[in-house]
C-alpha cells in the first residue's frame, strides 16, 4: 500500500494471496487428496473419483457460505442466532416459489432465476428482521429463544397440509427451479440427456476425455459456481469485518454498554449485521437446496440439527474469523460429515465385516468370548448416527481446549488498515505493507 | 449508609490545601477565554431536581447542581450517596424518575446513551470497560463518531472503500498520537484484556477522548491506579482542561479532590449536601459529619 488510495481495491485479494488463501488452498488440496485416495482405495474410476471429490467440495462450499453468514452475526456481533435452518428454508422456498415453472406442482411464478435468488435472500432478511427487531433490543438470550422458535415455526408452516397447494406440505416443494448450469449447457434444461448447447458441447467433450459422465460434469460445473459464490461472500464479509463497521460489531460483542457510551447506536449496527447474515443464510439455502446436486426442498431438511452443525463448524474454525469460518465449514463438512461413511465403506470392503448384529446387545455379548468383530460391524453399520456422538465429543473438547477455534483467529483486528505492528508514520517502519505478521 | 464508616480511612480531610482563591479564578478565566471561541454556549451541564428510585429505594433524591465551563468539578460523597446513579442518569444509562438534565442548555433527560455521547458528553466507568479481545489500537480507533466505514456499503463496494481506507489511515495516526499522549503507545498492538488495571483506566480515558468530547464524566478514574500513574493521569486531565474540556469527577480520595478541583459537590443520601470551593467544603460540619458518620 505504498501508493495511498490507488490500490486499495486489491488489498483484500493481496492479503488473501499472502496468507489466508494459502491456508484455504492447502486445506482444500488436502481434502481433495484425502477423498481421491479414498476413491482409489475403493477402486473408483475417474468418474467415481470426481463425483466423490465434487460431492465433498460442494458440501464444504455451502457450509462455508452459511458459516460465514453466521460468523458476521455471532462471531462478530455476538448475536446468538439459533434459527439458521429457518432462514435457509425461507431462502430456498421463496426462490423456488418465485422461479420454478408455473405448470408444475406446486406451481411457481416462473420468474427469472436471478429474481428468485434475490427474492429468496430478501425474504430471509425480512423474516429475520420482523422476528428479531423486538428481540435485538433485549438481552442476547432472548434473541436465541426467538430465533430457534421462529425457525421451527417456519418449518411447521411449510410442513402444514393447510398450505400444501403452494408449499407442497410435508412432501416438500418438488417443483424446483431449473439449475443455471442446466440452462447454460443443455438445450432442454429439464433433461440431462438432451442436446448440449455450444458451450455444453465444449464442456462435455472436455470431461468425456477423462471418462467423466455428463451428469457428473454438470454437477462439477455447478460446484465450481458455488465455490465462486463462496469467494464473493468471503470477500464481502472480509471487507465488512475489516472496517470501522466490523470494529463496532466486535465492540458490541465485547461490551455493548461501552460501545454505547462512545456514541455508537448499537441497535442500528446489530440490526444491519443481523439482516446481512440472514440474507446470506437465505443465499446458502438457495444454492444448497433449491438447485444443484443436492436440490431437494422438504421441511424435514430444515430441522434445528442443521443449525447446530453450522455452529459446530464455526466453533471449529474460530468464531470471529472469516477465514476460520471457511476452514471450519470445509473441515466439518468433509472430515466429520462426509468422511465417516466413506471410511466405513473402505473398511467393510477390506475386512469383510459381515457379522451384522441387529442391535447393541448382539454386538456386545460376543466381546465376552473375545470376539470384537460383531461390535466393529455394529459400529460401522451405524456410523451415520454415531458420527453425531463424535461431533458432540469434539465440540466439548474444542470448547475446553481451543475456545478460539483451531486457528485461534478470533482476535483478528477489525480495521481497514493493518494494526498489527508499529504503524506510526514517524517511525518509518515498513508496517504499512499489508501486515506481514501471521500467527 | 452503614458502610460510610469504611471510607474514613482513605477519605481523611486534609488539614490545609494550597489553592489560593486568585489562582483558581485565573484558571477559570483562561479557560473561559479559550472555550468562548465560538457562539456563546449554555452551561456544560445542569442537573435539576434529579430523582431516581429503584423499587422502594431512592438512590437520588432531588439532586441539583451545575458544572461550570472549563472547570474540574469534583463529585464526592460517602458510599451510597448516589454519585454513580447520578452519573448513570446524566448519561442515559438509567432513566430518571423525575428531574431534568441539561447539556449546553438543551434538555437531554432520558435520551439514549449513544445520543448523549454524540452530543459531546462522554463518560468513563468505575470499573474500566475496555474491550478485552480487541487491541489497544482498535479500542481507541473505535471511538470517533461518524466514521465513513461504519456503513457496510462504503466498506464493501470497491469504488467507495478507498476513502474508508484513507480515513482509517488518518484515524490510525490520530490513535497513535493519543496513545503517545497517554504513554500507552508501547502497548498499542496488545489486547486490552492483557493490560493492568491502571493501564485500562488510561485506555478508557484515551478512548473517551477520541470521541472528541466537550464534557467528560469520570467515574473514579483513579481507583486501583498506582500513585505514579495517578500523577500521570492528573497531568493529562489538566492538559485537557487547558484545551477547553470540562470535567466532572467522582472520586473517593479527598486529598486529590481538594488539591485538583476548584469546585466540589458533596452528595449525601441522594441529595446535594453542599457545594463550593474546596476550602468551604472542608469547613462544613455537615460534610464532615456525613463522611465520619458523627462518630469521631
Amino acid at each position: 500500500m505504498s501508493e495511498p488510495g490507488t490500490r486499495d481495491a486489491l488489498d483484500p485479494v493481496r492479503d488473501l494471496l499472502a496468507r489466508d488463501a494459502a491456508k484455504v488452498t492447502v486445506m482444500f488440496l488436502g481434502i481433495w487428496a484425502l477423498f481421491a485416495a479414498f476413491g482409489v482405495v475403493l477402486g473408483y474410476g475417474n468418474n467415481g473419483l470426481l463425483a466423490l471429490v465434487r460431492r465433498v467440495t460442494f458440501l464444504s462450499a455451502v457450509y462455508g457460505i452459511v458459516v460465514l453468514a453466521l460468523n458476521i452475526q455471532w462471531g462478530y456481533a455476538g448475536l446468538f442466532n439459533i434459527g439458521v435452518a429457518g432462514f435457509m428454508a425461507v431462502g430456498a422456498y421463496t426462490a423456488a416459489m418465485l422461479s420454478s415453472a408455473p405448470g408444475g406442482m406446486p406451481p411457481g411464478l416462473g420468474l427469472p432465476l436471478p429474481i428468485g435468488i434475490l427474492g429468496g435472500m430478501l425474504a430471509a432478511t425480512v423474516v429475520g428482521l420482523v422476528a428479531a427487531l423486538p428481540a435485538l433490543r433485549l438481552r442476547a438470550d432472548y434473541l436465541a429463544i426467538v430465533t430457534v422458535a421462529l425457525s421451527e415455526i417456519i418449518r411447521i408452516v411449510y410442513n402444514t397440509p393447510a398450505f400444501a397447494d403452494i408449499t407442497g406440505g410435508a412432501s416438500g416443494f418438488d417443483n424446483l427451479p431449473t439449475s443455471p448450469v442446466n440452462s447454460l449447457l443443455l438445450r432442454d434444461p429439464s433433461s440431462t440427456i438432451s442436446e448440449p448447447t455450444a458451450l455444453g458441447d465444449v464442456v462435455f467433450s472436455f470431461f468425456s476425455q477423462f471418462g467423466i459422465q455428463r451428469f457428473t460434469a454438470i454437477n462439477t460445473v455447478y460446484t465450481v459456481g458455488v465455490l465462486v459464490a463462496l469467494l464473493i461472500v468471503y470477500l464481502v464479509l472480509e471487507r465488512t469485518g475489516k472496517s470501522p463497521y466490523g470494529r463496532v460489531l466486535k465492540a458490541i460483542r465485547e461490551d455493548e454498554t461501552a460501545a454505547q457510551s462512545l456514541g455508537k447506536d448499537t441497535q442500528n449496527f446489530k440490526v444491519r449485521a443481523f439482516a446481512l447474515g440472514c440474507g446470506l443464510m437465505g443465499l446458502a439455502g438457495i444454492l444448497w437446496f433449491a438447485m444443484g446436486p443436492r436440490a431437494s426442498i422438504t421441511p424435514v431438511t430444515f430441522r434445528p440439527n442443521i443449525t447446530f452443525y453450522i455452529f459446530i463448524a464455526l466453533i471449529i474454525g474460530g468464531a470471529g474469523s472469516n477465514t476460520g469460518s471457511v476452514l471450519g465449514g470445509a473441515l466439518f463438512a468433509s472430515l466429520l460429515f462426509e468422511a465417516p461413511p466413506v471410511v466405513r465403506n473402505i473398511i467393510t470392503d477390506a475386512f469383510a465385516v459381515s457379522a451384522d448384529p441387529a442391535n447393541l446387545i448382539e454386538a456386545l455379548v460376543p466381546i465376552a468370548s473375545g470376539d470384537l468383530v460383531p461390535l466393529a460391524g455394529f459400529l460401522l453399520n451405524n456410523v451415520d448416527t454415531l458420527r453425531f456422538m463424535g461431533m458432540g465429543v469434539l465440540l466439548i473438547v474444542l470448547v475446553q481446549r481451543r475456545p478460539d477455534g483451531l486457528l485461534g483467529a478470533r482476535k483478528e483486528t477489525a480495521a481497514a488498515v493493518p494494526l498489527t505492528e508499529d504503524t506510526r508514520p514517524d517511525h518509518g517502519s515498513a508496517a504499512d505493507n499489508g501486515g506481514g505478521s501471521d500467527e | 449508609m452503614s458502610d460510610a464508616g469504611d471510607d474514613i480511612a482513605d477519605a481523611d480531610v486534609p488539614e490545609d490545601v494550597d489553592l489560593p482563591e486568585d489562582l483558581e479564578a485565573e484558571t477559570v478565566d483562561s479557560d473561559v477565554e479559550e472555550g468562548a471561541k465560538e457562539v456563546p454556549r449554555g452551561l456544560p451541564l445542569r442537573v435539576d431536581g434529579l430523582r431516581k428510585e429503584f423499587g422502594g429505594i431512592t438512590a437520588v433524591d432531588g439532586a441539583s447542581f451545575e458544572v461550570e465551563e472549563g472547570s474540574l468539578t469534583g463529585l464526592i460523597g460517602p458510599n451510597g450517596a448516589g454519585k454513580s446513579t447520578t452519573f448513570n442518569c446524566i448519561t442515559g444509562v438509567h432513566e430518571p424518575t423525575a428531574g431534568e438534565v441539561y447539556f449546553r442548555g438543551e434538555e437531554i433527560t432520558g435520551r439514549q446513551p449513544h445520543d448523549i455521547a454524540q452530543l459531546g458528553l462522554v463518560r468513563t466507568f468505575q470499573i474500566a470497560r475496555e474491550l478485552d479481545e480487541m487491541t489497544v489500537l482498535e479500542n481507541v480507533m473505535l471511538a470517533p463518531d461518524g466514521q465513513r466505514g461504519e456503513s457496510i456499503a462504503r466498506s464493501v463496494v470497491p469504488g467507495l472503500r478507498g476513502r474508508v481506507v484513507e480515513q482509517e489511515r488518518d484515524l490510525r495516526e490520530e490513535a497513535w498520537e493519543t496513545l503517545e499522549f497517554f504513554e500507552l503507545d508501547h502497548l498499542a498492538t496488545e489486547y486490552a484484556g492483557n493490560l493492568s488495571g491502571g493501564q485500562r483506566k488510561l485506555l478508557e480515558l484515551a478512548r473517551a477522548l477520541m470521541t472528541d468530547p466537550d464534557v467528560m464524566l469520570l467515574d473514579e478514574p483513579f481507583a486501583g491506579v498506582n500513585p505514579t500513574l495517578e500523577e500521570k493521569l492528573l497531568d493529562r486531565i489538566h492538559d485537557l482542561r487547558e484545551q477547553g474540556l470540562t470535567f466532572l469527577l467522582v472520586e473517593h480520595d479527598m486529598d486529590l479532590i481538594m488539591e485538583n478541583c476548584e469546585h466540589v459537590i458533596v452528595m449525601h443520601q441522594g441529595r446535594v449536601l453542599d457545594e463550593g470551593p474546596p476550602a468551604q467544603i472542608q469547613d462544613n460540619e455537615e460534610v464532615i459529619e456525613a463522611y465520619l458518620g458523627g462518630d469521631v
